[in-house]
Order: structure tokens, then C-alpha cells, then sequence
């Protein structure tokens, strides 16, 4: 099927700017990167394709020194190169932009430009008019109407990233990285990339664009890579290919994790929200939860899952919903009236969120239920140890004392010290953020098992989730989110990887609804 | 267990107490008997009243360095009571001390705690605003001995069991807030506030809340400490207890309590105050000049912080299974 929409640059002989080649990186313990290809050509936009843990970051990492890959070679116009470190990728012309822009705020655009490659004068010292000149210039030449004496913290953040952009530009990139540069911009300032990238294909240089949204993928790319468990999935013009084919690319594979059986009978509702809103993160929120239940929330990144997590846990506040639990509605206006209602937060970012790394297990532990283990105001330490114990026990959590400091514990022990604390709280309704993010496979499955032996005990159990086996595998119903909104509730045949990455990846197949 | 107790820094400090002394002793003998160690701890007293206060808002991750001019404001208002209204009995005296500190350490804790500005900042501010305010009162005249009545002076002499009630303050203080911070929810909390914040918040504690706490407690003390001081001294001007706070932030940090927060004890803190204390009253009668006891102090706060920065190295994350049983 050769479309006839666009058409290609196709000089097809022209060789690729950069390539892998045969380019495998391992981690202890894991593949990363198993024998892949990928080549970028001059003037084209190669969309990077694949599911959290594809190894798409692994690949940025290769491209720009900051990893070396365990064998195969880059070629950098087709001469085989190695990059010692980020300082000699940037040299050889490769250049990336991340998500979250690395710029600094006190600092003027024109600095931020040119920082570490500053034009100099007499004496070594920065020659300023012909550094705001030059930034003047690159700026104009992607349309950036901005003045290169402006601060950056002045600007707005898609301002930001065309000062990115520009400094790209300014070390004279022939490659240009841009890891989900849209993850952070409103529709206007998506648009606007559009035009710079069309403008930057003009000027020849050839751009790796990673990103979930397929819109996105069709509207901008020449060509598409695919990777799926660190494999080259398949790669082509973007022209030859359909949306439902790169999907099954993406995620086709047999779910090859064993998670754990249950009988999904659900009991009655625990937690039920409705019009729940929020000022700039999430509208319209709408959803029951049952006894015993397990309640995937699937997304990407950025789609409002944790910020709704976090209202519900009362440390944002909601502009209006109701929220009831067991039926009497309730309004939760800090994490300590969450907790006395029953519901628990075990947050994504555990290292930062979770434990108090200074304080022994057992008072980790007994920190939100320190009302049950003192009388007349004095915290019993038996009481407290009987309570840890008895809470480490059941996660098989295995420490030599409980006195040890949790600092010095492994990531999967701080995060069963943590689901440890909520448990003690004996909640109706727990939360949990990304509960495998991180942690190694072995670990993973008994985390699974556990959330399953929470539910059949009878708790209402939340999960948030990007990683889509374990959507799929876990919950007895999955809500999918994009935008800030609920796009979809699904169960039983409805799962399937597919539909859930056309909902949270918003590709367009309610044209119909629109057009009937 | 018994390992932890002897390696703890509560310990190591102890030690070098003992060494420090056993120094002095070798030149100064009679600096060993009960009764001048008895005296050395009374002259301390204020120090560690005053530690134990700081720690806590150090536990935190805040600083207060408002205590001494709390104390020196606290005083002259007290004094001046006692010029005033002579017949106002002593524990009224004692009550309106520790109210007014309590005040001045609320206001600094409100700050903190709802304006969200830097405590460093507050502290600073309040500092100069409580010395502004005493000049003001007092026109910055002193309240000098003869005008205090026996009884606002005889207070903090008086003695049971052979101890002056200053040293009895300090004791029942410490014994109250080692079970404060060790077996009290709002003492838990200071730790964990201090030791992660977000976690905290994610655990169901004002953060906010708790470090304002912290500083109306060191504002009580120092607002008790400040009837102590002028009554023991009988005076009352402008600059007493001038740069005294710089005193109380080092015995904190002798003692071990972390300046990140979520580390430290009562003990630490008052451990730390003796050993400034010793060094106070043991280098001039063993001939060593003032300068030379500034010099001892500053190198015992570099050397104790280095020493807990090497305790508190981030020993990296561990994934070694055989590693985390050894701990």
C-alpha cells in the first residue's frame, strides 16, 4: 500500500547520518538492548516507537555518551565512532532535548544559548555583543521572537523549550533528540513545534523523536522505529504503515508474566466519586470502588492518574466532587484526615515520598498509628513492636532487627516498610502509585501476589500503572486516562493491550460518534 | 544492643568529656571534685536549657537564632516587673517568663509556618526586633541588683539537697523532654518531620504545624532561661547573653544533632553543652588564655560535625542481599 499523501524525500541512497548497528547493552540482570539497528537520515523525523521499558531511554543514553554500549558499533557517517562522554556526543553534533528542559532560570537566554561554548574575546573573557548576536540570530532562524538578553525565568515553558532548541542548534547538531518534547506543551505550542521541526528538516538535520501519542507520530515523522522488550520490533516509512499495525508492533506479545489467580468477587462499594474536578489537573472524575476489588488506572505519563491519587489522599485539594466512603460522603482536606477515613497513598516516589530513612523500621512502621500503641499520651515501645512485627511478618519482610534504620535497608524492603505502614492503619481503601516501578523482576511478582491476598482479604485496592502486562494482569477493571480525564472504564474483553494504548495514546476512532 | 549504646555518639561524646577532664585534672586536680563539677553544671545549666530547645527546631530542619535575644528580652521584662510591682510573687514572675518566651517563639514558629519564609531569615529578623524592643523598653538603662527584691534573686540559689534550683530547672527539664522527644507522638513527629518531610506530609503529619511547635517550645525556654539568668546574675541590660545563640547552636551540633534535621537527641544536646561548659570553666584556671578556649571550642564543633558527616556518608543504595543481612 504506497500512499501517495506525502511526498518522500526519498533520494533513497543517501546514507544515514547515525546509525546502530547491532548495538546490544546489558545491565546486571537485565538486556536492555538486545543486537538493535536504528538509523537517523538527514532532512527526516525517525519516530522512536515502544511501551515503558522498550528501551528507548537506554538509546538516547547510547546516542549521547552517557552509555556505552557492550557490543555493535555506531557509525557516524558511516564511519564507525565511539562516544567516551556526553561532552564528545555533543562534539560530533548530536544534541538532545529532554521532557524537563535542562536551562538555567537566573540566567539570560542568550547565556543559556551558549553556556560552556561561549564566543571569546581578548583575554578569554566572553565576548557578550557577539554572543547576543549570534543567539539573536540562531533564535530568528527557528522563528523564536524572543530577546537573548530576556532571563529565562521570564519566559513561558514552550518559550524555554525553543531556547533549548536554539543552544541545540548552536553547537551546529546534525542530530537532534527530542524525548516526548510535547509531554509539557499546550495544543498552540505543539503546533508551533511542528513548524520548527519542518524548519529544522529544511536546514538537513536529521531528528530522533520519541513519543507515546500516535497523532503525533503520523503527523510528524518520515520513518518509524519499533522496540519492544529491547528488540527491534520493525522499522519503514511511516507512509507504509497503519495505526493498528504499529500498535500490535508495540505491545503484541504474549503476556509471558505469570500474575496471580484470583476469583474477582467483588463485594459492595467501598469508595465512590463523582464531578470530581480539579483546577488544572483532572475534571470530571467518576468512579465506584468495590470491596476487594482491584482497580487498574492505566495512562501515560502525565495523564493526571497521580494528581487525582493525590487528591483523593488529601494533599491537593479538589474544586468540587463528592467523595463518599461506605456511603456517607466524606471531605478529605489533609493526608491525616485521608488516613482516618480509611484510605491510604503508597506514593510513586518512595525514595522521596515513602520511608524516613533516619528512623528505625519499627517506628516507620507505627508512625500513623502511634493513637493505638501509647495510653495516657506515652507511646508504649512494646506496643509498638508487637504492631511492626506483626505487620512485617505478613509482608515477609526480613531485617535483622526492627531497630535498624531504614536508610540502610534494599529498595524492595523500604517499599514493604511502607505498604507495611498503611497496613497498620488497617485501611478500607488502599492506593497504590506505580507499586513495581524500579524494582526487579523477582521482587515484582511478590508485590503482585501481595496486592492480589490484600484484595481477597477485602480491601478495595487502587493501581496506578503505565506498565500494561500488569494492568492487564492485575485488575478486575482498568480506567484509563488521558488529559486529565477519564476516556475509558474497561473489563473483561475489553482488555486488550491494544485498546487500551488507543485510548490512553488518543487515537482518534470516535471520528465516527463525531461524524454520525 | 549493647554495641550500639557504646558506639553511639552520646557515648563518644561522654568519653571525651571524661578525657577532657582527666586533662584537666592532671594540671588542676581540685577542677574533679563533686562540688565544682556540681558548680560547673549550674553555670551550664542555662546552655543546656537552651540546647534542649534548639535541638528540637534543629530536629526539624529550622534554626532559631532568636533564643538569647528571647532571653535577654524576657529578662528585662521581668526585671522590670520585679522594680515595679515588688509584691508580684516569684512563681507569677516564672509564669509570665515562660509566657512571653512561649510568645516570642510562636511568633517565630508562625512565620515559619505560614508565611513560609526561611527560618534563618525569621530568626534573624526577630532576633534584632526582640534587642530593638528592650532598648526601647528600658531606654536602655540597666536594672542593677539593688533594685530586684531578695526573693526574685534568692530563686534560682535556693537550695535542695545540696543542688540550686537552676541545676534542678536544667534536670527536670532534660528528664521531661527525653520523654517528650522518646515516648510522645509529637516528639515522633519532630523526628520524622526533620528526617523526611515529604514522607511525612504523605504520612499524615503537618509539617508546617510541627516546626511551629518546635519553636514555641525553644521560646518557652529561653523565655524561662531569661528570669534565671537575670535573677542569677542580677542584672538586666540591653546586650546580656550576646551572641549566646552562636553557643547554643554549637553545643547542639557538638552533641550530634544532624543540621539537615531528623537526628539528635535531649542527651546529645546537653552533652554537648557540658563539654562547652568544661572548656568555659576549666581553661582559665589551668592558665590558658580566652582566645586559646574560642579556638578549643571552634575546633571541637569543626571535629564533631566532621565526625558525624563521616557516620552519616551516604553508604549508596544497597542491592547486595549479603550486605543488608549484615547491617
Amino acid at each position: 500500500m504506497m500512499s501517495q499523501k506525502k511526498i518522500k524525500p526519498e533520494h533513497e541512497p543517501v546514507p544515514p547520518v547515525l546509525a546502530l548497528e547491532g548495538v546490544t547493552k546489558t545491565f546486571p540482570g537485565v538486556k536492555a538492548l538486545s543486537d538493535i539497528k536504528l538509523e537517523l537520515f538527514p532532512g527526516q523525523v525517525t519516530a522512536l516507537v515502544g511501551e515503558n521499558g522498550a528501551g528507548k531511554s537506554t538509546v538516547v543514553k547510547i546516542l549521547t555518551g552517557i552509555y556505552h554500549p557492550n557490543s555493535g558499533s555506531i557509525l557516524l557517517n558511516g564511519i564507525p565512532t565511539t562516544f567516551r562522554t556526553p561532552q564528545s556526543a555533543s562534539d560530533a553534533g548530536i544534541t538532545a532535548i529532554h521532557q524537563e528542559t535542562v536551562l538555567f532560570d537566573e540566567l539570560s537566554v542568550a547565556e543559556n544559548i551558549f553556556l560552556g561554548h561561549a564566543p571569546r574575546g581578548r583575554f578569554g573573557l566572553i565576548d557578550w555583543p557577539e554572543m547576543e548576536s549570534r543567539a539573536a540570530e540562531i533564535l530568528m532562524s527557528i522563528g523564536a521572537e524572543i530577546s537573548p538578553s530576556t532571563k529565562l525565568s521570564d519566559l513561558g515553558i514552550a518559550n524555554k523549550h525553543l531556547v533549548a532548541i536554539s543552544r541545540a542548534l548552536s553547537i551546529d547538531a546534525q542530530v537532534v533528540i527530542m524525548d516526548e518534547p510535547t509531554a509539557s506543551l499546550s495544543h498552540k505550542e505543539i503546533e508551533e513545534l511542528y513548524e520548527l521541526i519542518e524548519k529544522l528538516k529544511t536546514q538537513g538535520k536529521s531528528i530522533l523523536f520519541i513519543s507515546h501519542k500516535f497523532d503525533e507520530i503520523f503527523r510528524i515523522a518520515d520513518r518509524y522505529t519499533v522496540f519492544r522488550d529491547g528488540q527491534l520490533i520493525g522499522e519503514g516509512l511511516i507512509d507504509d504503515v497503519g495505526e493498528a499495525e504499529l500498535v500490535k508492533m508495540m505491545v503484541g506479545r504474549d503476556v509471558d508474566q505469570i500474575f496471580p489467580k484470583r476469583s474477582s468477587d467483588v463485594g459492595k462499594t467501598v469508595l465512590s466519586v463523582e464531578d470530581y474536578c480539579h483546577p488544572t489537573e483532572f475534571a470530571d472524575i467518576e468512579f465506584n470502588l468495590h470491596k476487594g476489588e482491584i482497580l487498574g488506572f492505566y495512562g501515560l505519563v502525565g495523564a493526571g492518574r497521580s494528581e487525582l491519587m493525590q487528591a483523593l489522599f488529601g494533599i491537593t485539594k479538589p474544586s468540587s466532587g463528592i467523595v463518599q466512603i461506605d456511603g456517607i460522603g466524606v471531605s478529605i482536606m489533609s493526608p491525616a484526615e485521608a488516613v482516618a477515613n480509611g484510605i491510604v497513598y503508597v506514593p510513586e516516589d518512595r525514595g522521596k515520598q515513602g520511608a524516613i530513612t533516619d528512623l528505625p523500621i519499627f517506628q516507620n512502621i507505627t508512625l500513623p498509628s502511634l493513637g493505638r500503641t501509647s495510653k495516657n499520651g506515652l507511646l508504649r515501645l512494646a506496643e509498638e513492636f508487637k504492631l511492626a512485627r506483626e505487620y512485617t511478618q505478613r509482608l515477609d519482610l526480613r531485617a535483622a532487627s526492627l531497630d535498624t534504620n531504614v536508610g540502610n535497608l534494599s529498595g524492595g524492603n523500604q517499599q514493604k516498610v511502607v505498604i507495611a505502614k498503611w497496613l497498620a492503619t488497617q485501611p478500607k481503601v488502599i492506593i497504590l502509585d506505580e507499586p513495581t516501578k524500579g524494582i526487579d523482576i523477582g521482587s515484582k511478582a511478590a508485590v503482585h501476589e501481595f496486592m492480589a491476598e490484600l484484595a481477597s482479604q477485602g480491601l478495595a485496592v487502587i493501581m496506578v500503572s503505565s506498565e500494561i502486562p500488569e494492568i492487564l494482569g492485575m485488575s478486575d477493571r482498568v480506567i484509563v486516562m488521558r488529559d486529565g480525564r477519564m476516556v475509558a472504564e474497561l473489563t473483561g474483553n475489553d482488555l486488550s493491550p491494544e485498546i487500551l494504548v488507543r485510548y490512553a495514546a488518543g487515537i482518534n476512532e470516535e471520528g465516527c460518534e463525531h461524524a454520525c | 544492643m549493647l554495641k550500639n549504646i557504646l558506639a553511639s555518639r552520646e557515648a563518644l561524646l561522654m568519653g571525651a568529656i571524661i578525657v577532657l577532664l582527666g586533662l584537666v585534672a592532671t594540671r588542676f586536680p581540685s577542677f574533679i571534685t563533686p562540688e565544682n563539677l556540681a558548680s560547673v553544671f549550674n553555670d551550664t545549666s542555662p546552655l543546656i536549657l537552651l540546647a534542649i530547645g534548639q535541638m528540637i527546631v534543629i530536629l526539624t530542619k529550622c534554626i532559631d537564632l532568636s533564643v538569647a535575644a528571647n532571653l535577654a528580652l524576657t529578662g528585662m521584662v521581668v526585671a522590670m516587673i520585679n522594680v515595679v510591682a515588688p509584691d508580684v510573687p516569684v512563681v507569677v514572675i516564672i509564669i509570665v517568663a515562660i509566657g512571653l518566651g512561649t510568645l516570642m517563639g510562636a511568633f517565630n514558629g508562625i512565620l515559619v509556618w505560614k508565611l513560609d519564609i526561611p527560618p534563618i531569615v525569621v530568626t534573624l529578623g526577630t532576633m534584632t526586633i526582640f534587642r530593638g524592643i528592650i532598648f526601647l523598653i528600658s531606654d536602655g538603662k540597666w536594672v542593677n541588683s539593688h533594685e530586684m527584691t531578695d526573693a526574685f534573686k534568692a530563686f534560682p540559689r535556693a537550695e535542695f539537697f545540696g543542688v540550686p534550683t537552676m541545676s534542678w530547672t536544667a534536670i527536670f527539664v532534660l528528664i521531661t523532654f527525653t520523654i517528650v522527644m522518646t515516648r510522645t507522638t509529637m516528639g515522633r513527629s519532630f523526628y520524622a518531620v526533620g528526617g523526611n518531610p515529604h514522607a511525612a506530609t504523605y504520612t499524615g503529619i503537618n509539617v508546617g504545624k510541627s516546626q511551629f511547635l518546635a519553636f514555641t517550645i525553644s521560646g518557652a525556654l529561653a523565655g524561662l532561661t531569661g528570669y534565671l539568668w537575670v535573677s542569677r546574675y542580677a542584672v538586666a541590660y540591653v546586650d546580656i547573653a550576646g551572641g549566646f545563640e552562636l553557643d547554643v547552636v554549637a553545643a547542639c551540633v557538638i552533641g550530634g544533632v544532624s543540621i539537615a534535621g531528623g537526628i539528635g537527641s535531649v542527651g546529645g544536646a546537653v552533652l554537648g553543652a557540658l563539654f562547652l561548659g568544661v572548656i568555659k570553666n576549666a581553661l582559665p584556671v589551668i592558665n590558658v588564655s580566652p582566645f586559646w578556649q574560642l579556638a578549643i571550642s571552634g575546633t571541637a564543633i569543626i571535629i564533631a560535625v566532621a565526625f558525624n558527616a563521616r557516620a552519616n556518608r551516604d553508604k549508596g543504595r544497597i542491592i547486595l542481599k549479603s550486605a543488608e543481612q549484615a547491617q
